[in-house]
Formats: C-alpha cells, structure tokens, sequence
C-alpha cells in the first residue's frame, strides 16, 4: 500500500498548491539554464555563420569578438593564395545604437562581402544583399521589415532580407550590410575630425611647406589619403582546402609575424568561455543559489508535513510498522512534491520561453538533468523530516 | 497458555530523588477469550502497564510472556518486540487514531499490509471484518465523514486486522457519548468471546466495566486484580 499516494490524493488541493509554488521556482531554475544555453548559442550563431575555419586578426589579439582587432581590408588577397586556403574574406563588426521610428534601436553590424565568408546564411525572409551600396539585412528581432529604410550614420539603408535569431554575443540583432558600407560607418571620419586632421597635418609641415611647397602639398595628400582611408577591416575569414591542416596554414601566415590566426575551434572556445564567461558563471551562481534555496523550501515543506504527521506515524509504528513504512511515506511524498514541482515548472517554461528578451534555449538533455536534481534534492531535503518520523516514540499514538 | 502474562511488572520514571514510580510488581495472567478491565483514578498508572504489556514502554525489572514466550526478562529477550506487535497484539486507542488520508478499508489494509496480507486474502478479511463490526457501507468513506462511534469501530477492526492473541484497549470510550461507549464495549466484549483473544481495557469509567471478566485496579502504581463482580 502507497501511504504518499493515498495521502496526496486525500490532500490533493494543497499539494498541488505547494507543487505550483515550488515550480514556480524550478521554472526559474529551467529558464536560468535556458538563458545560460541561449547565450551560448548566441554568442556563436554569427560566428558560426561566418563558416571559416580560420580567423586572422590582428597582432597579439583575440578579436574581433573578445577584442579589438584592425588589419588592412586588403590582406585578404595574400591570403588567397597561400597553399590550402580556398577562400579568404574580409570582415567587420562594430556595434551601433541608432533612433529609429522614434525609439533607440541596438544593431551588430556586420560588414562582408555579399556572397563571401563572414554573410548571414539562410533567410528566414525576402533576399540577399543584390547591390554593392545602402542594402541590408536585418535579423527578426530588430523588428524592421523587408523594404523598411533605416538611417544609419549618413546613409539610408533598406532592409531586403531578414534572418532568425542571428545576434551578437550582447543579444543585440545582427544587421548585415556591405563591407563598403560597414567601413564607412564605421571608419569614416565626420567633415569635421577631417577638417581637423587637415589642419593638424598642415601645422606639422608648415616648415616644410616654406621649404618646398610642391613636396609638402605631395606630402600631405599621402598623409591624408592614409588617415581618412576606411580600407581596414576587423578581421580576414578563411576557408581552407578539403583535408587542408588548420595549423599548417595557420603556421604559414604567422610566419610573417604580422597577425594572430585563431582557429574556428579557438575561436569558438573564445566567445564561449571569455566573451560571456562572467554572464555564465553570474547564471551558474544563480541557479546553484535557487536550487539550495528549493533544497531548504521542500525540507521546510516536507519537515512541516511530517509535524502534522507525528501522530499518524507513532500510530504506524505503535502497530508494529517498520521503519521502512515511514521512510518510504516520507520520502515518496518529497519526490512527488519534486515531480510536481517539475512539471509546473516545465510547464510554465514552454509556455513563456518565447516571451524573453534574449534566447531561451530548452534541451531536453538539461531537463533530464535538471529533472535528476530535483530528484536529488527532494531526497536529501526529505531526510529531515524521515530523522524526526524515525525518532517518533510510538508511545504518543496513546493519550488525548 | 495464557496470551499474556506478567509478574513483578516494575516501572520507573527517572532515578533518585526524582524517580516516579509508573507501575510496582504488578502481575496478572491473561487467559484467550478473558475480558480483562484496567481501572485506576487518572495518573494511577494504569495506561503505563498497558504499554508496558504492549511491549512499546521498557519496564524497570520483572517479566513478561506473550503466548508462552518470554519477551521480557529483566531485559528485552525473544523475537523483535515490532514483529510481536504487528502479529499478536492489537492496539485501540482513546481517539481512534484512524489515518485520516487513508479510507476505513484502507485504514484496516494499512495493518494488514504491515503484516505481508495483501492481494484477495486481504481484500476478504477487510470485507469480513468490517462485516463484522457491521461497517461495511462505510468502507470507501474517510474517517472525517463518519461518526465517533463508527471510528471506533473501524479501529477495532484494524486492531483485529492480523487476528491478534492479545488486544489492548486505551479508554476506547472515553471520545465517544455514553451509549456509542457501550456499543463499543458490546464489540470488545463480542469480539472476545467469538474470536478468542484476550482483550485488555484501560478505562477510568467503571459504567463500562459490566460483563466484564477481570478487573484490576491500579492505585499509586500497584495492581490488584479481582473478578469482575467483586469489583462492582
């Protein structure tokens, strides 16, 4: 005979109250776990769009993701032809807050040429970027729509095509527009800082400009074409050969000494375990804390139900029970408690995760886990109230 | 053989100058079938010898033997006190102590099942006893949705549940109004004489004691048993 059975049954209503207030709790357990997945995914989804299986950056860097990282947009073209690279790309990224439609409005930029490593991958609507100049692609959760123009910097752009769930490791939507257009946005210089540059220069060669005017004017149309060129990129993608060794080719063009190669597998371990590794392990804490903090709440709940209990249970043992009876009355009830728990929880969890700001990533593998935890914890915060069962003299079933 | 028998049955609470005497030499042997009543002014001791032969308190000093077996010898002696518990005797209790969660069939189950009876052996000796003690509508209601008397009922049958030799009864009126109270003693009674054990009843209600076999009267701990009539 199942005692927790017949006694959950006959206390269904506050069982099942108590499982609602303890999964309320295990759902933010579940949501912690699926922010923590969320942001590892997102963290890599443009990364992993960029399908390169090397990343030159530049010297002593681990950009672009976890660092800054400038290199001339035109390495790309030495790069090409270095034995075992199929094909090589450059790329950038930069981050942008602009007003659109009257409300700020985060963006990761991506600059690539169309085509090339470092794009979008497949649309979840409308078309890739046809033209060289002013066309984009905007992730869903930027909330523009196919033909929408959005201001940036000193152009209008039009959105073409849309993508899903590519973000940046920040949560921020990616917007995919040309390397053209992502370097002007980024390098360009305001009229102003040129007018500034141009001064600053001049006043540099005014001793020069009294010498030889004809050199100095050369001069300063060098200096001036170097500073405002926008010809630089964040990094150049590579796609190696088939059966071509990352770290041979790798080797080859840290062999020049100008710039840091990052595998793709480097790479990946960058975004995931420094990028965001204070945000994972601020969730890591986090859910450990809601689980001792579920781990004290069903000890307290299953101690309480065993108080009200105490003369049931002498009655048990004054009949000659074993203390296995009561063990298993105890223990039985904190793992239904659990399971209940876990089902609102579950519950809840499916039926909000889309709701969330950010990418609420739920794998069953971190359910079957987490649902191994509970389990865990139900036990151990039964032992609390199968201690006081155990320690119940049979003697009080007497008495008024 | 006597179901129970007890001699130079010896209680103490505490030690030196606050030790309190529970029970004194008590001795008395309980033949099958006996109706026994254990009377005594509250605090008397008397609910002290019933779980002192119910093998649930540890007496001081004496001895104590369940259907001829020693199980008590100025220590715990014999088979697992638990077992004996579970197997011979069966206890009824001032409240009833029903499982309020459990159903009145359930509530006999629950001794049954402690007792390795399940399945359609259980499922009968269930129909019968509460049959017997003409409850069997009530079998599927929860102990809160019937009468006092009825609750007393089913703890007598639970307490019958594994045909005890022995059945130990704690003011099993003392909740009820008089008349549920004589019902009730009409059961002890009945089930005495039909069934074969010996019934043992701690009560401080001397209306109750009539038609009963024994009585012994407890007094400052000490027990002295005398038949029924010259009690009354």
């Amino acid at each position: 005979m199942n005692l927790a059975i017949r006694d959950i049954r006959y206390n269904l209503g506050r069982f099942l109250l108590t499982g609602l207030g303890l999964g309320l709790l295990i759902a933010v357990v579940m949501s912690m776990a699926g922010i923590y997945r969320g942001l590892v995914i997102e963290a890599t989804t443009i990364f992993n769009a960029a399908g390169a299986d090397l990343w030159v950056v530049q010297k002593d860097t681990r950009g672009p993701f976890a660092e800054s990282s400038r290199i001339p947009e035109d390495l790309y073209r030495t790069l090409a032809v270095i034995p075992g690279v199929a094909a090589a790309a450059p790329v950038s990224y930069q981050n942008l807050q602009v007003e659109h439609a009257g409300r700020p409005l985060r963006l990761y930029v991506v600059g690539h040429r169309p085509g090339g490593l470092g794009g979008h991958g497949p649309l979840a609507s409308g078309r890739p970027i046809g033209q060289k100049r002013y066309e984009a692609v905007a992730d869903e959760s930027a909330g523009l729509l196919i033909g929408e123009s959005l201001e940036l910097g000193r152009n209008r752009y039009t959105v073409v095509g849309l993508t899903r769930q590519m973000v940046s490791s920040g949560g921020d939507p990616a917007l995919f527009v040309s390397l053209v257009d992502a370097q002007e946005l980024q390098f360009k210089k305001s009229n102003e800082a040129l007018r500034n540059d141009r001064e600053r220069i001049e006043a540099s060669l005014r001793d020069l400009t009294r010498r030889a005017p004809a050199v100095a004017r050369q001069v300063t149309a060098t200096v001036e074409a170097i500073t405002q060129s926008t010809h630089i990129a964040n990094a150049v993608l590579i796609r190696l050969e088939p059966g071509a060794d990352p770290r041979d080719a790798a080797g080859r063009i840290e062999a020049w000494k100008h710039h840091t190669v990052l595998t793709a597998a480097e790479q990946e371990q960058i975004l995931t375990r420094f990028v965001i590794e204070k945000a994972r392990r601020q969730l890591g804490l986090f859910t450990a804390i809601l689980l001792v903090i579920s781990t004290v709440i069903v000890a307290l709940i299953i101690y309480t139900l065993t108080i009200d209990k105490i003369r049931e249970i002498a009655t048990l043992k004054l009949i000659g029970a074993p203390g296995l009876v009561v063990v298993k009355l105890i223990m039985q009830q904190s793992l239904a408690l659990g399971a209940i728990a876990f089902a609102v929880g579950g519950l809840l969890i499916h039926s909000l995760y889309d709701r969330f700001p950010r990418r609420v990533v739920l794998l069953p593998a971190d359910h079957l886990a987490l649902l191994a935890i509970v389990a865990g914890i139900c036990v151990l915060a039964s032992l609390l109230g199968i201690r006081r069962a155990l320690a119940v003299d049979p003697i009080q079933a007497l008495g008024g | 053989m006597p179901a129970v028998r007890f001699d130079g049955l010896t209680k103490i609470y505490g030690s030196g100058d606050t030790a309190v005497v529970g029970i004194q030499d008590a001795a008395m042997s309980v033949e099958r079938g006996e109706l026994v009543a254990i009377i005594g002014p509250s605090g008397s001791g008397k609910s002290t010898l019933l779980t002192t032969i119910g093998l649930v308190t540890e007496p001081t000093a004496g001895r104590i033997e369940i259907d001829g077996e020693a199980v008590y010898d100025g220590r715990w002696v014999g088979p697992d006190r638990k077992l004996i518990r579970r197997r011979k005797i069966g206890f009824i209790f001032q409240h009833h102590n029903l499982i309020p969660f459990l159903t009145v069939a359930e509530n006999v189950q629950v001794a049954l099942d402690i007792n390795g009876v399940r399945g359609r052996a259980a499922a009968a000796r269930i129909r019968d006893l509460l049959g017997y003690l003409q409850i069997d509508h009530r079998a599927a209601s929860y102990p809160a949705r019937i009468s006092g008397g009825e609750r007393q009922r089913v703890a007598i049958a639970r307490a019958l549940a594994n045909d005890p030799l022995l059945i130990l009864a704690d003011e099993p009126t003392a909740s009820l109004d008089t008349e549920r109270g004589k019902s009730v003693m009409e059961h002890l009674r009945r089930l005495a004489r039909e069934r074969g054990s010996a019934v043992i009843v701690v009560t401080h209600d001397e209306r109750m004691i009539a038609g009963f076999d024994r009585v012994g009267r407890v007094q400052d701990g000490r027990l002295l048993v005398s038949p029924a009539a010259a009690a009354a």
